[in-house]
């Protein structure tokens, strides 16, 4: 009963805590500009089935792929096991579907703990990768510091999670004169010889809590974790954008302008919106749409956009995958900011703070220097290699557009070529 | 263009030049020898001359929406007073942006890069390539430029203008959607690259002649001036030479 109290206590508090945090996720997401983003519901359903659940870029890599996959679908599976956890918790129980389900129970323990086996091998691979033989994009500048821990971390999670599940089970079994039968466990029990049934219930005991205690603080780890592509690989497949690649954002307030300046007839909102001087692309998240935001928090770090980027493989300082954790970590800077209320924040000190009315005195470019986004070819390998759909280039091509059109600034080198496109209508050479 | 409608004739299809096919040196030879297969097959087409601005293409991507929408506008206007329904060019940046980027502005055509109207006129036998031609057994190496390739998934089409003629074709070790871009897009053409360890023109031309190619082809003028460069810089300009398809196949066809 005692347990009892407590699972209740401890879930509600890991399960509201969490909460709390992905909504402080959510919300510095919608800092972002607004931006319709729907249609075309069949291709975005594919997306999410093959990108993100059948994870079929991630495939464009092999070896990754398989480890990653047996971590993905023991990841899955468990949740099955993560309900009956919490229907013994709760209710004092103890394998609540066994009996229901008899055989089809052992053989789905048993699936379980096979792909359990392979996600520990998984695990201790990807821990030799980043910290023995030191794959090269997982120690680039930006990974520095707290992204290679915050790596490390989920591996270590990953590995205790394990051992928890087999303690439980193969104590479980020892207790229960072996007759579960599963397909793992039934080789680890015999170590549990000669074990009293005190110790072999403790052990029991310790690998059930040991197992939903690492999920609750793996739940609330998430949302400060570059971790949470395990949740938002599925929506931000599904927002994902379907236009032609090639084809950049149009700028229908440029186009009217310039559409009534040639006498073209601007179409009937020509001028909407140009009241106040118009900003021109963005220099904040706040500026961003939030489609950027969520590619940033969608981004696991993995490093394969900047493992393919031209400018990066050359020695610049170009890093798709730092773009997009500043724009993270700025986004988190301007949420925190807000949600202390403190009027020194706002622009306007009337009106409540929020993502129209707030300034700190710096912006994205105070994270993401000039020199980075000058580095890009627009060649798209960071679009097409995220095995997320994460679109790297479109925030770095709008902070351009800030720089060139609402500071009038950018690089001395293009002052020719833009020049020669307005005076002589070609970009010269 | 102006002297066919004033004749009252329109064109099968207007050749867009672009700029580097008008200005560079280089790239006109690309121009020439596309036109020149054109006529020989007898294709009747019609170019802008001075009335074709640039698309817009670097300016937009230098971050200049205003400038960009300047010249695409002009350009729909004369397209449109031209009454012109179906494009080709030599450039893969010219034919993004008019594909892709000109119908937002009101802007419709059929667009086709000069490596597809070259696989559509050799596949419907228009284009006869001569048996043992010029290139019979040598090795060449295709690079894919971005906008063809990776932004437009156009792969094939060049591939299969290459097979007509029978040469040894090698791939690079990035190929395809992997392809390594020459460094040039991105309006980086007209400014230096940013500093680093190496410019992105000679990592791309060292992954080519690790293919040991008698030539590398391109679909791009721009890919052309960049891996050009980049043999010179390792002084392979005696062994290697750098083509657009229009170029070799123009060398290749029964005339």
């Amino acid at each position: 009963m005692i347990q009892q109290i407590l699972f209740v206590l401890v879930a509600a508090f890991a399960l509201g805590y969490a909460w709390l945090n992905f909504m402080r996720v959510r919300r510095n997401i919608l800092l972002g500009q607004d931006e319709q983003i729907g249609g075309n519901t069949g291709q975005r359903w594919r997306n999410v089935l093959l990108v993100a659940f059948g994870q079929r870029k991630m495939f464009k890599r092999w070896i990754p792929a398989v480890f990653h996959f047996f971590i993905y679908a023991a990841f899955l599976l468990t949740q099955i096991e993560l309900i009956e956890i919490f229907i013994d918790g709760a209710a004092g129980r103890h394998r609540f579907f066994r009996p229901a389900l008899g055989g089809f129970y052992t053989f789905l323990i048993s699936f379980i703990e096979v792909l359990s086996v392979l996600a520990l091998a998984a695990t201790i691979i990807f821990l030799i990768r980043r910290n023995v033989l030191r794959i090269a994009r997982f120690h680039k500048p930006e990974m520095k510091g707290w992204p290679f821990k915050d790596a490390n971390i989920i591996l270590y999670l990953e590995f205790a999670l394990i051992i928890c599940i087999f303690t439980m089970n193969s104590a479980d079994m020892a207790l229960h004169d072996n007759e579960y039968g599963f397909a793992i466990s039934r080789f680890l029990s015999p170590v549990w010889s000669g074990a009293s049934e005190t110790t072999l219930h403790a052990a029991e005991r310790f690998g059930w809590w040991g197992h939903i205690l690492v999920v609750f603080a793996f739940l609330n780890y998430l949302p400060f974790s570059k971790h949470l592509h395990i949740v938002l690989a599925f929506p931000n497949t599904w927002y994902a954008d379907l236009k032609p690649r090639g084809e950049m954002e149009n700028m229908p307030a440029i186009m009217n302008e310039v559409k009534s300046m040639m006498g073209l007839g601007a179409t009937e909102d020509a001028g909407a919106g140009m009241d106040e001087i118009p900003e021109f692309g963005a220099n904040d998240v706040t500026g961003l749409s939030w489609k950027n935001l969520l590619d940033a928090y969608s981004c696991t770090e993995c490093g394969r956009c900047t493992s393919v980027c031209p400018a990066n493989l050359t020695g610049k300082k170009l890093s798709p995958r730092k773009v997009l954790m500043d724009i993270r970590d700025r986004a988190e800077e301007v949420g925190r900011n807000i949600a202390t209320g403190d009027k020194s924040f706002a622009k306007d000190p009337e009106k409540p703070l929020g993502r129209d009315n707030y300034q700190d005195g710096k912006s994205l470019f105070d994270y993401i220097t000039r020199e980075e986004i000058h580095a890009c070819t627009t060649c798209n390998a960071c679009v097409e290699a995220c095995p997320v759909l994460i679109n790297p280039l479109d925030p770095i091509l709008k902070l351009r557009r800030y720089e060139i059109l609402t500071e009038s600034a950018g690089p001395a080198d293009w002052l020719p070529m833009l020049t020669a496109s307005k005076t002589e209508g070609q970009p010269g050479r | 263009m102006a002297e066919m409608a004033a004749s009252g004739e329109s064109p099968e299809i207007l050749f867009w030049v672009g700029c580097a096919g008008s200005f560079d040196a280089r790239a006109q030879k690309i121009t020439r020898a596309f036109a020149e297969i054109m006529t020989a097959v007898g294709l009747n087409f019609a170019i802008l001359g001075n009335e074709e601005s640039c698309t817009g293409d670097p300016a937009r991507r230098a971050g200049n929406e205003f400038l960009f929408q300047m010249s695409a506008l002009q350009n729909i206007q004369t397209l449109d007073g031209y009454g012109v329904k179906k494009i080709v060019t030599a450039c893969p940046h010219c034919f993004n942006t008019l594909k892709n980027e000109y119908p937002a502005l009101g802007g419709n055509y059929e667009v086709v890069h000069h490596t597809q109207l070259l696989q559509e006129l050799i596949d419907g036998g228009r284009i006869k390539i001569k048996e043992g031609g010029a290139f019979k057994g040598k090795r060449i190496t295709y690079h894919d430029s971005c906008y063809l390739g990776r932004i437009n998934g156009i792969y094939e089409a060049p591939r299969s203008v290459l097979a007509a003629l029978d040469a040894d074709l090698a791939e690079m070790k990035r190929s395809r959607a992997n392809g390594l871009c020459c460094g040039a897009g991105g309006a980086q053409m007209w400014k230096e690259d940013e500093p680093g360890s190496k410019r992105i023109n000679i990592e791309r031309t060292e992954e080519a002649l690790d293919q040991n190619p008698d030539i590398i082809a391109v679909n791009c003028p721009f890919c052309m001036t960049m891996m050009s460069d980049g043999v010179k810089a390792k002084e392979k300009q005696e062994d290697v030479m750098v083509y657009d398809l229009s170029e070799l196949i123009v060398n290749a066809i029964v005339k």
